[in-house]
Formats: structure tokens, C-alpha cells, sequence
């Protein structure tokens, strides 16, 4: 496959059909005062129907921005999508007129914020914010749309649904609220849920139900999730396939078992290896020393470099693109076959 | 008060008082401010004012006293641009000499108002419990009173004379706005005090057996600087408008003072025919209150780092 | 909500009871003469002062006094003048034009104030933002009486468009002028308070949360947005009206509004001081009142604050 010029790399299509979402070379900057920040720099990506793909980077790698980016929803000004496509179904909809692309959020893709409780509006009741969704896009009548708010909140398990959905977000629990969240998101049966970090901001065992609560939905109604979050544990029970961003790239994509055994890259190897310490509950990655580089002067060569133990002449020169290792996995760097294979000792400093 | 001077809602927009707000106050801020066209305005209009009010002499020859009842209300000319007012006098000088009147009870406000309310701040804050109950219970009955209502209740209730002297009624009006003005700094300061209370350091220093007044001058005062500053920049134009509303009234300062207030509201009689007796000190007192809530303002902003 | 409004109740009552107790004191309670400048340009009557010392039970220590005169207040009895007119009656007959210019006033910054203030704050550093600040700015600078002498000159003698005095005929149209003038500063408020609570919120998460949802622009802006960014507007327009309730002193005296204000007014003139103190008694206590009204709507609008 030809994918090293662009940094293209889209996953081998098992069915051959349209995959549902195929992200391709995204770009996105912040135009800021203090200079353009590069965030995005060329992801791709495709999703199926019933596939969980799981995002995985440290703070401030581009998960988040990138979902915007797909979702259209981007603070501009200051952001701006520069380069790429957005394809749903095979339709470009970064090409599409505001109001076209208004249809497809919501009904066709859907997101999930990490803090549930400043997502959602603090002054309308909650099932009148999921009703919202019945009644705009479908023009439902008000009595109807509450009733199927209250179904949709039994759906996603809140106790007592009719008698809550009168109350306002923050007289719910962080459980509580995120599950509402997840019910105004799946409302209209979209095939693409978002969920990004949907479980950071609660308890360890609440985090579980709600996982639970998305793989039982995703499952029950084949959707295709994009989960981004910064836990690795989470990830290994429900994804399907992983990406690993940095510096707004991506710098590893494969299968989930197969990136747990044996890492193609050593960012991601260093993320596996400060798994024992982030176990803890919201902790961030960051077993591997070093910062991530600023992301309005973002240096040449591997934006890994810096922090790699593995780091060679060439990779300050060169920047490693997005390149199949072994049939299915993906790599950018230049020692992934080494890295692959444990043949690989770090360099002397 | 229907007729409420500015400061009223100052308070909302004041910066909270952090560590970052002192630092940025030094450096980054002043860096910030030298750059702002509203700054460098209201800075020289600031300077031009204050000059005025300390040697009005300096801006012209005529003292306020100097009246001829034959030149009553003549309109503006080359000989007075300002022209003459109903006794005559020079609309020009007595709106330069208006400027000390004004400016003095705006600054004396001011002062009064940041040591009361500094003082109650503080104790409520570094005492907590009951004291701070008291004293900010206290604050609230006197934040309840429109500042306009009150100081009319204050004045009325000590009436003066044309004999009473210049400096007493000064100190009157002062201290009617004062009364009424405290609270705004006095919750201010006491949040601030809450905050570094509860700052680490100053547990530390706290265990080390600091002392209080030396742990309030060290630490509470430069955190709540900024916001403090904020506040009573914008005050001093709220409160001269409030003198000039008052005297305008006829409460507030009394003849022989000379003041912005004094002449519009002598002004108002005869508005139809002798508009320049009304224009000229209105202006002069619009461009200095705008003057000192430009400065704040601009200091506000440069202090806000949220609203860069 | 229930919970909500009793305590609310609750706390104000020692608000009353010290704000009531701070102007008893001021009026009747210090040192001097009590009946200094309290009945025109002469000595109060021996008779008067007889019968208000008995009527205030001046010669009681000062807490049983001023319970007695709470007493007074909660039976409606405001007191009365030399001149044998029940303060009480006089505000009953002045409040209805009052209530019509503070009406007239709240339109003006309801559509003014709140639509410059929004389209400021869709368009953050855009022309008509920069106007919005700028204009405001001089507004709040320039005192109340300066703007109403100012445009009464104008547009009320010079120009003829509005009447330059009210007089008897307190129609809407009369309160056109006095409307806008009163509405000034408050206008100028609600303008830059809309547009920064707009632009505060139009970068919540919960908006970022509308528009995923796929709701149209205006839905998202007009309801979303709009609803969480006029809770504050909303409050401080409450407030405000409290204040206007309380007669705009200046301006109804300026314009000869038959209303409470001018009411203070002419028995400031008068110099009588009973009328002056048992009318801003009134009107401080409706102030408070309407305060707590305007809580109990906040709490309304941010079901965060009532719903504990
Ligand atoms: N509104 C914005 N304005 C300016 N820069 C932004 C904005 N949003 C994001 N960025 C920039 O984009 C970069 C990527 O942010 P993003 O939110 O995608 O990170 P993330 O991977 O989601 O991190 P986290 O795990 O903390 O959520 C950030 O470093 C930040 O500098
Ligand atoms: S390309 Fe070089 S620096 Fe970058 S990850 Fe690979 S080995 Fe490390
Ligand atoms: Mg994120």
C-alpha cells in the first residue's frame, strides 16, 4: 500500500464496502496570539459499523481537537480545519455548506463530553434537553418527545426516569449526568458515537458501569464508537483497534491485542510500560520524561525525538511517516521493525 | 438610588485577587498598560486634573473671587472663553477652581473608604467566626443603602451654613459617602485575607509563630493590591459624581466653595438663556469622571488576565 | 423553592432591622439638635417639637425608641411634616407616576441596553462593539444631572421635540425624555453587561454541546446561549428597577416629574427634613424589598441557586 508519501493509512477494508467514517490527512491549526499552533497534522483514520476504535495520547496530543474537527464543532476563531476530509458514508463533509452539515451531527454522528455536568445546559431540565433532540430534528410534539426522553433515560439505566427528567443537571450524579449525556447522544440513533474520555471525571466503579453502558449500546445497535481516552486499561476490553496520537499525529495503529503484546513504536512502548503506574484512577501518561513539543514550533525530524531512548542521527533530520510494519499495523518510526521485534538497543547519551 | 453613581457594579467585574494578578501587577501589566491609548488618555487626563486641582493658579490669573455683577451671565468671548456666570464671575476660573472641591472629595472618599473598609476587612477576615459575622452582616445593611439615598439622609440630617467652614463641609460629604461606600473594599480585603489565610506558606509561617500584623503587611496586602486599586480608581469618579450630584441637590457642598456641582446647579436656573453656564463645568466634571473610570478600567483590564 | 424563599425571607429581616435602625440613629439619635433644618428655613415650632419628641418617644433611651418607632413603620406610619401632611399620603399620591417613569426607563434598557449589548457581544471586536464600549464609557461618565440638563436644553427648549417639564400631565409621552435620561446609566450597564456575559458564554461547553446536538444557529444562540446569558442582565434590570422604584431624585426634580423623587426634592429645597427621612425610609425599605424579589427570580432563572 502506498501510504508513506501522505502518511495516509487506512486500514485494510475487511468488507470492501464504504467504511462508515474515513478520516483522511486532517489538519487543523489555532490561530492564537501567541502564534499558530499546529494540532492536527495529518490523522487518518477509518471506522465500520460495530468497530470500536480507541484514541490514545497524552494531554494536548490532538484527541480532543480532532473530534471536534470531525464533529464541526471546532472554537473558530481561533481554529480552523486546513487540509483533509471528513468522509461519512463516502460524503466529503468538510466540503458541505453549514446548514448540510448540521444534519449529520446529532442523527448521524454523535459526541460525549468528559464533564458531563458543564456539557450540559445548567438551566433546562434534563429531559427537555434530550427531548430537544426529538423535537428539532424530527418535529415532534413536545408531550411525545418528553416521552421518549424518559425512554431513552430508562434505556441508559437512570432509576426513576419519569420523575427526574423535571430536574436540572447538577441535582444528578457525575454517574448520573454522564449517562444522560450518553442518552441525548444516542437519541436519534446515530452511527457514529464519539465518546471522548467519557469516564475520567468519575469513580472507579462508576467508570465501569458506564463502559459497560456504552459497549452494550454500541453492541445493541452496531454503531461505530471512536473512544478516546488516556487509559490503557479501559481500552484493552473494548476497543478493537487502537491509534496512538502525538504532537497531533499519529504515531502507531493496530489491532488491540497485537499493540498490548508487542508495540511498534516506542512512544507507545513507553505508554505501555507506565501502565503499572497510571492505574490510578485519571492519572496521566506520564511515566515517559519529558513534555510533549510546543505546538507552535513543532521541530523537524520525529516530534518523538527528544523523549525517545531509541533516538538516531537520522530521526533528527527525518520525519518517520505513517508506514505498515506488518500486514494491519502501522508505525511512524524509523526503527518499527526493531522496535517490533525487541531488536533494539537505546541509544548512548 | 435611581440616580446611582458608577460604582455600583465595579465590584462584580473587580479581578479576584490571586498570586498571578500581584505578579503580573509589576511587570507584564504595566508592560501592557504603556501600550493602551485608553491608559495614556486618561493617564494625562489624570495628570492635567491633578494639577489643576493642587495649583489652579498655574491656569489662570483670576482668582474665583474676582466677580463684577456687570458682567453677569455675558456669554463666552475673547476676553472669557467661558464667559460669566449669574454673579459675574468667570465661568473659566471657577471651573479650574471647581476641579480642587471635586477632586478632593473624591480622593478623600476614596481614602476613607479603603480604610474603613480595609480595617473591617481584615479583621473580619484574619478573626473569622463571630467577628466576621458581625462585621459582614454589617456590611451588607450598609451595602442595602443606595449610596445616593443614604449620604441625602447623612446630609440632611447636619445642615449647613454659609458660615460653616469650607473644610467642614468637605469633611461632611466625605464622610456621608464614606459611611456608605465601605463595604465594597471591606469584602474585597476579607476575601483576600480568607485566601492567604489559607495559603500553605502562611500556615507555615502561622506555626512558626509569625505574627499577625507583620503576616497581614506581608502577605494580605499585596493580594489584595490589585483589585483594591481596581476599585477605588473607579470609586474617585463615582464619588465625584456623587458630590456633584448631592451639591447639585443642594446638600452637598455649600458656597463659598467653589465646585463643579456648586455651578451647574446654579447653572440650572437659567439654562435656557445661559447655556455656556451650564456646558462648561459639566464638562469638566463628564471628562474627569470618565478620566478615573478609564483608568481603572484600563488597569482592570490589564490585570484581568481572562480577558486578554 | 419553598425552603429557598423562606430563608431568603429570613435574612432579610436583620438587613430591615439594621438599615432602619442606621437612619433612625442618623435622624433622631446624634448628638445635636434633632429638629435642626428639620422644618424649613425657621426654628421648628415648640409645639411640633413637643409633639414629635412624644411621637418618637425622644426622651426614651435609644433602643426603646427605635422600637417603638419600628412599631410605627409596621403600621404604615411614616411620620409627618410641620405642616401637618402625613408623609405617608404624600408618597401614596406621588408613586403612580413614579411606578410609570421607572416603567418607561426599564423599556429603554430592556431594548436599547440589551440589544446593543447583544450585538456587541456576537461580534467581540467588531465596529459596532468598539461603539457599544466606547459610547457607554462616556455615558456612565457623565453624571445623571448633567444629561438631563443637557438634553432638556436641547431637545426639550431648544429643539421642542419633547416637553422640557412634565408638570401635571404625566403621560407616556412626557416620560419620554425623563425616561431616557433616567434609563442612562443603567442602560449603558445592561449594554456591557450583556455583551460580556455573551461572550463569556458563547464558549461553554454546554453551547459546543448544542451545536453537537445539530441545532440550528439561531436555536443555539437564541435559546441555549441567549437564556444562560440573561440571567445576570435580568437580575441586574431587577435591581435596577428596585432603584428606579425609589425615585429618581435628580431627574424628576430636573424634569418637574410629579413623582416621589421630586417629592424629596422639593422638601429638600423646603429644607423638610421629616419628609425627606420618612419618604427615603420608604423608599430604602421597597429598595430591599424588590431586592429580595429580584433574588427570588434569580433563583428562578438559575435553577442552580434554588435548587440547592
Ligand atoms: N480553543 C483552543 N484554542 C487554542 N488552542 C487550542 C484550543 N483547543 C485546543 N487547542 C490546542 O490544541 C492542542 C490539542 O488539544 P486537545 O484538546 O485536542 O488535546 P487532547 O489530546 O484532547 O488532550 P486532553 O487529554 O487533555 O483532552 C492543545 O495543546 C491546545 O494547544
Ligand atoms: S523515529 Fe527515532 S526518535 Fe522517533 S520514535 Fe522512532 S526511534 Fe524514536
Ligand atoms: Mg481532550
Amino acid at each position: 500500500m502506498a501510504t508513506t508519501q501522505t502518511g495516509i493509512a487506512p486500514l485494510p477494508d475487511q468488507t470492501g464496502a464504504t467504511p462508515l467514517l474515513e478520516v483522511e490527512d486532517l489538519r487543523v491549526e489555532f490561530r492564537t496570539r501567541d502564534g499558530v499552533a499546529k494540532a492536527v497534522n495529518g490523522v487518518s483514520y477509518t471506522l465500520h459499523e460495530g468497530e470500536t476504535l480507541a484514541v490514545l495520547g497524552e494531554s494536548g496530543s490532538g484527541k480532543s481537537v480532532t473530534a471536534q474537527a470531525i464533529m464541526g464543532i471546532l472554537d473558530s476563531p481561533p481554529g480552523f480545519v486546513t487540509g483533509g476530509a471528513v468522509r461519512f458514508r463516502g460524503q466529503d463533509l468538510l466540503a458541505l455548506p453549514d446548514d448540510e452539515r448540521r444534519a449529520y451531527r446529532g442523527r448521524s454522528i454523535s459526541m460525549i463530553f468528559q464533564d458531563a455536568l458543564s456539557a450540559l445546559n445548567p438551566v433546562f431540565p434534563v429531559g427537555w434537553q434530550i427531548a430537544e433532540m426529538f423535537r428539532v430534528h424530527e418535529g415532534m410534539s413536545k408531550k411525545d418527545a418528553r416521552n421518549r426522553a424518559v425512554e431513552l433515560m430508562e434505556q441508559v439505566r437512570i432509576p426513576a426516569a419519569r420523575e427526574r427528567a423535571g430536574d436540572y443537571p447538577h441535582q444528578f450524579s457525575g454517574g448520573m449526568r454522564q449517562r444522560i449525556m450518553i442518552a441525548m447522544a444516542i437519541a436519534l440513533d446515530p452511527d457514529v458515537l464519539i465518546a471522548d474520555e467519557p469516564t475520567t471525571a468519575l469513580d472507579v466503579t462508576v467508570q465501569a458501569q458506564i463502559m459497560q453502558l456504552l459497549a452494550d449500546l454500541q453492541r445493541e445497535r452496531n454503531m461505530g464508537l471512536i473512544l478516546i481516552t488516556h487509559d490503557l486499561g479501559v481500552v484493552a476490553d473494548v476497543a478493537d483497534k487502537i491509534e496512538v496520537m502525538y504532537s497531533g499525529r499519529i504515531m502507531e495503529q493496530a489491532p488491540v491485542h497485537d499493540i498490548y503484546a508487542t508495540p511498534a513504536h516506542p512512544y507507545t512502548k513507553g505508554l505501555l510500560e507506565s501502565i503499572p503506574r497510571v492505574d490510578l484512577k485519571g492519572q496521566e501518561l506520564s511515566a515517559i520524561k519529558g513534555l510533549p513539543p510546543n505546538l507552535t514550533n513543532i521541530p523537524a525530524g520525529c516530534e518523538f525525538r527528544p523523549r525517545c531512548p531509541y533516538a538516531r542521527e537520522i530521526c533528527k533530520e527525518q520525519r518517520p511517516e505513517l508506514t505498515e510494519v506488518v500486514p494491519g499495523r502501522f508505525s511512524a518510526c524509523h526503527f518499527a521493525q526493531e522496535v517490533l521485534e525487541g531488536d533494539i538497543e537505546p541509544a548512548q547519551q | 438610588m435611581a440616580d446611582p453613581t458608577p460604582p455600583v457594579i465595579v465590584e462584580a467585574e473587580a479581578p479576584a485577587a490571586t498570586e498571578t494578578t500581584v505578579r503580573t501587577l509589576g511587570r507584564d501589566a504595566w508592560h501592557d498598560l504603556i501600550r493602551k491609548p485608553t491608559f495614556i488618555v486618561s493617564g494625562v487626563l489624570f495628570v492635567i486634573f491633578v494639577t489643576i486641582a493642587i495649583v489652579p493658579g498655574l491656569f489662570t490669573s483670576l482668582s474665583p473671587t474676582d466677580c463684577s455683577l456687570s458682567l453677569s451671565r455675558q456669554g463666552p468671548s475673547s476676553a472669557a472663553w467661558f464667559g460669566y456666570d449669574n454673579n459675574g464671575c468667570d465661568v473659566y476660573t471657577h471651573t479650574i477652581y471647581g476641579a480642587r472641591a471635586s477632586i478632593m472629595v473624591g480622593v478623600l472618599t476614596a481614602v476613607g473608604v479603603l480604610l474603613i473598609g480595609g480595617i473591617a476587612g481584615t479583621v473580619a477576615g484574619f478573626y473569622g467566626r463571630s467577628t466576621d459575622t458581625v462585621v459582614s452582616r454589617l456590611g451588607d445593611i450598609f451595602f442595602g443603602i443606595p449610596l445616593l439615598l443614604g449620604a441625602l439622609i447623612v446630609l440632611v440630617s447636619f445642615p449647613g451654613n454659609a458660615e460653616t467652614p469650607e473644610l467642614v463641609t468637605i469633611s461632611k460629604v466625605v464622610l456621608a459617602l464614606a459611611v456608605l461606600g465601605w463595604p465594597q473594599i471591606m469584602r474585597i480585603t476579607r476575601s483576600s485575607v480568607l485566601q492567604v489565610r489559607s495559603a500553605d506558606y502562611v500556615q507555615a509561617a502561622r506555626a512558626l509563630g509569625a505574627g499577625g500584623t507583620r503576616m497581614i503587611l506581608k502577605h494580605v496586602v499585596p493580594n489584595s493590591i490589585a483589585p483594591v486599586i481596581v476599585v477605588a480608581t473607579i470609586g474617585i469618579g463615582g464619588y465625584i459624581a456623587a458630590e456633584a450630584t448631592l451639591s447639585f441637590l443642594g446638600v452637598g457642598l455649600q458656597p463659598p466653595v467653589v465646585s463643579w456641582g456648586l455651578a451647574i446647579s446654579r447653572a440650572q436656573d437659567y439654562v435656557r438663556t445661559s447655556p455656556h453656564m451650564l456646558l462648561f463645568p459639566a464638562s469638566a466634571l463628564s471628562l474627569c469622571v470618565l478620566a478615573f473610570i478609564m483608568l481603572g478600567d484600563a488597569i482592570r483590564d490589564a490585570l484581568d488576565p481572562k480577558l486578554r | 423553592m419553598g425552603r429557598y424563599v423562606a430563608r431568603r425571607l429570613l435574612q432579610m429581616i436583620p438587613v430591615v432591622i439594621g438599615t432602619t435602625f442606621i437612619i433612625y440613629a442618623l435622624v433622631w439619635a446624634l448628638p445635636g439638635d434633632p429638629f435642626a433644618g428639620r422644618c424649613g428655613a425657621r426654628p421648628c415650632p415648640a409645639a411640633y417639637v413637643a409633639d414629635m419628641t412624644a411621637k418618637y418617644n425622644l426622651d426614651d433611651p435609644l433602643p426603646l425608641a427605635y422600637i417603638q418607632y419600628l412599631g410605627n413603620l409596621l403600621r404604615g406610619d411614616f411620620g409627618e411634616t410641620f405642616q401637618g401632611l402625613s408623609v405617608g399620603e404624600e408618597l401614596l399620591r406621588a408613586y403612580p407616576t413614579t411606578v410609570k417613569l421607572a416603567l418607561v426607563a426599564i423599556a429603554f434598557e430592556i431594548i436599547i441596553g440589551i440589544g446593543a449589548g447583544i450585538l456587541a457581544g456576537l461580534r467581540r471586536g467588531s465596529f459596532i462593539d468598539n461603539l457599544v464600549l466606547v459610547s457607554t464609557l462616556v455615558v456612565v461618565s457623565i453624571p445623571v444631572f448633567v444629561i438631563g440638563s443637557v438634553l432638556q436644553l436641547f431637545l426639550g427648549m431648544r429643539w421642542g421635540i419633547f416637553p422640557a417639564t412634565v408638570g401635571g400631565d404625566a403621560s407616556l409621552y412626557n416620560l419620554i425624555l425623563p425616561g431616557f435620561v433616567l434609563a442612562s446609566l443603567s442602560l449603558a450597564y445592561v449594554a456591557r453587561l450583556t455583551r460580556t456575559s455573551l461572550a463569556e458564554n458563547r464558549r461553554a461547553d454546554y453551547v459546543r454541546t448544542a451545536v453537537a446536538k445539530g441545532l440550528p444557529q439561531r436555536r443555539v444562540i437564541g435559546i441555549h446561549t441567549m437564556r444562560n446569558s440573561l440571567i445576570p442582565v435580568v437580575t441586574f434590570i431587577g435591581a435596577d428597577f428596585g432603584a428606579l422604584l425609589g425615585g429618581a431624585i435628580v431627574t424628576e426634580g430636573i424634569f418637574n416629574v410629579p413623582g416621589v423623587g421630586n417629592l424629596i426634592f422639593r422638601s429638600i429645597t423646603t429644607r423638610d427634613g421629616v419628609m425627606v427621612t420618612g419618604a427615603v425610609t420608604v423608599l430604602v425599605l421597597v429598595f430591599l424589598l424588590v431586592n429580595l424579589l429580584v433574588d427570588l427570580i434569580y433563583g428562578w432563572l438559575d435553577p442552580r441557586i434554588s435548587h440547592g
